[in-house]
């Protein structure tokens, strides 16, 4: 059973208003489920279907076409590098590799903490501030190892 | 310096309403609605601006497309940026967020547009946040809403945030997504401005497209068309990536040599070594040699240099890179980003990516150089949306001038096993 928050129910008031069709508010409330739980689960693809009126099916094939949505739990810091070329020119590489090697887990894994995952990214339109990641969608760049200790200690 | 979009970007908090009026900001709209709409359309169709989004097309001639009498309608800003090398409306949408509301609300007047969307990649939360800021901002101040500055004129306005799908940059594809589906394409015709957003027409503009119109309408369509060259009007923000001093989003007149961007915006190639190789306009269009670097940056000398303006992302190579590497990197994005309605794009790419990932690891075979050239043949202009003739151009060009590249890999690749 899901249930949307009433933070998240005032929210949705509002996005529903912004078009005239309601199942436009799919993205919206796909991104509200997974603020909400960590993921979206499929009680949640449930729930959404009856409001937006599409079947759950529907609603697992458009979430699994995006690949920011999340069907399983992630930690609670979401590292995401960026691999594509102009990062990959500036040394990407080896800066998931160090942090790998610090976090002690590979590329799509989450530490036994639950405290980080670490996941590859494809362009994430930062390109002249190269090598560039996201930590829970906020951006850091112009990346160095040092720089990406300070980033991680700071994070609590 | 001619600067029109970067034109005081830097101001401190630009993001707030007061001070992008203090610059000067939405002082187009009362010029606007002094006018009919047609002649908003007239004047962008005689400024000469092309789409900046990567195809080009003349930005007042597809707004003259849109089907007549036909309402509601709609608007759609592209802020969907996701283009390998391209980083430029992120600069726009962090730094100006008035300056792209100002545009779509001229260009909502000019097509008689009510309902405007600003569809965002998901991954700009940070932007987006911003961008409803100054949306709220514009509907106090009275530049959105109803009848707006006593000109009887509507809009209502609001951003929309993607989730993660390169494909959605696609204009067709956008539309699916907005309308809470997979984004994937549609078939054209019909284009969006017969039948777009809801089944209706709809214009599909990108965010820097939409921040040039507040200069056209203060200026007038003259001024705009007198900078660049004959055919390729105006500046165009140029994201400078990869091995260069000083990478960055410059804004250069069209026609400027591209050495010139490179040596005198972007500092030069790092630690002086020499160039090797660049991209023009983003991964989808074809990669050159360090001999093309004379070539003037506008969409007609692009093409006769055999490449594309695309999206104005200028990714550089040293001659320190191995193409091939980058080839595969590339490679690996289209694959990743197919969106796997076609068969041409989901397998090709598939395929590609297989037989560089050998040729990259030293296992590959010289006839597979042949086999790579065939599959792109295969999918060249076979695929349901632009996606897949995006793949090819960097596989393609790359075995044109970087053929040494691969045949060095081909050449210490082990023996084959009996």
């Amino acid at each position: 059973m899901f249930v949307f928050s009433e933070a998240a129910e005032s929210r949705i008031e509002k996005i529903l208003a912004k078009y005239p069709f309601k199942k436009s508010a799919m993205l919206p409330l796909l991104t509200l489920a997974q603020e909400q739980e960590g993921y979206v689960t499929p009680e949640a693809m449930i729930e959404i279907g009856k409001r937006l009126g599409a079947s759950p099916a529907y609603v697992e094939s458009v979430c699994t076409f995006y690949t920011m949505y999340f069907t399983k739990p992630v930690g609670k810091y979401v590292i995401k590098f960026c691999i594509n070329i102009s990062c990959h020119l500036n040394g990407c590489d080896n800066l998931m590799d160090y942090t790998t090697n610090k976090l002690g887990i590979q590329v799509g894994e989450t530490t036994a903490d639950k405290k980080f995952t670490i996941l590859r990214e494809e362009c994430l339109a930062a390109c002249s501030e190269a090598p560039v990641m996201q930590v829970n969608n906020k951006y850091y760049v112009a990346l160095t190892p040092e720089k990406v200790d300070q980033v991680l200690a700071a994070l609590k | 310096m001619t600067q029109i979009l970067f034109k005081g970007i830097d101001t401190p908090n630009l993001t707030s309403i007061d001070v992008y009026e203090k610059q000067g900001g939405y002082a187009a709209l009362a010029k606007a609605f002094a006018k009919e709409p047609d002649e908003i359309v007239e004047m962008v169709k005689a400024s000469g601006l092309r789409g900046r989004g990567g195809a080009g097309f003349p930005c007042g001639l597809k707004w003259s497309f849109l089907a007549k009498d036909v309402f509601p309608r709609y608007l759609c800003c592209n802020s969907d940026e996701s283009e390998p090398g391209t980083c430029k409306d992120r600069e726009l949408l962090m730094k100006t967020p008035h300056l792209c509301i100002e545009g779509m609300i001229l260009c909502a007047y000019a097509c008689r547009i009510e309902t405007a969307y600003n569809y965002i990649r998901g991954e700009f939360e940070e932007y987006g946040e911003i961008m409803d800021r100054a949306i709220a901002e514009a509907y106090e101040r009275g530049y959105l809403g109803k009848n707006i500055m006593g000109s009887g004129f509507n809009l209502e306005m609001y951003t929309h945030m993607g989730a993660g799908a390169y494909i959605c940059g696609e204009e067709s594809a956008l539309l699916t997504s907005l309308e809470g589906g997979r984004g994937e394409p549609r078939m054209k015709p019909p284009f969006p401005a017969v039948e777009g957003l809801y089944a209706k027409p709809t214009i599909v503009n990108n965010t820097e497209t939409l921040c040039v119109i507040p200069f056209i309408v203060n200026n007038g369509p003259e001024a705009y068309a007198a900078i660049g060259t004959e055919k390729s009007k105006g500046t165009k923000l140029v994201s400078v990536s990869g091995h260069v001093n000083k990478p960055g989003n410059y804004e250069i007149v069209l026609g400027t040599p591209i050495s010139e961007i490179i040596d005198k915006f972007a500092g030069g190639i790092r630690n002086g070594n020499k160039l090797k190789a660049f991209i023009p306009g983003g991964s989808s269009v074809p990669m050159l040699p360090a001999d093309k670097v004379d070539t003037p940056y506008d969409y007609e000398s692009l093409v006769a240099a055999g490449s594309m303006l695309g999206s104005g992302a200028l990714i550089v190579m040293d001659d320190t890179t191995n193409v091939v590497a980058e080839v595969l990197r590339i490679t690996s994005f289209y694959m990743h980003e197919s969106c796997g309605k076609c068969t041409p794009c989901r397998e090709g790419t598939r395929w590609m990516h297989q037989i560089l990932l050998e040729i990259q690891n030293k296992v590959g075979k010289p006839e597979q150089l042949d086999l790579l050239t065939d599959i792109c043949d295969n999918m060249s202009f076979k695929c349901f949306c632009p996606l897949g003739d995006a793949a090819i151009a960097p596989v393609l060009s790359s075995i044109k001038y970087f053929r040494a590249d691969y045949e060095e890999l081909l050449a210490s690749a082990k023996a084959p096993v009996a």
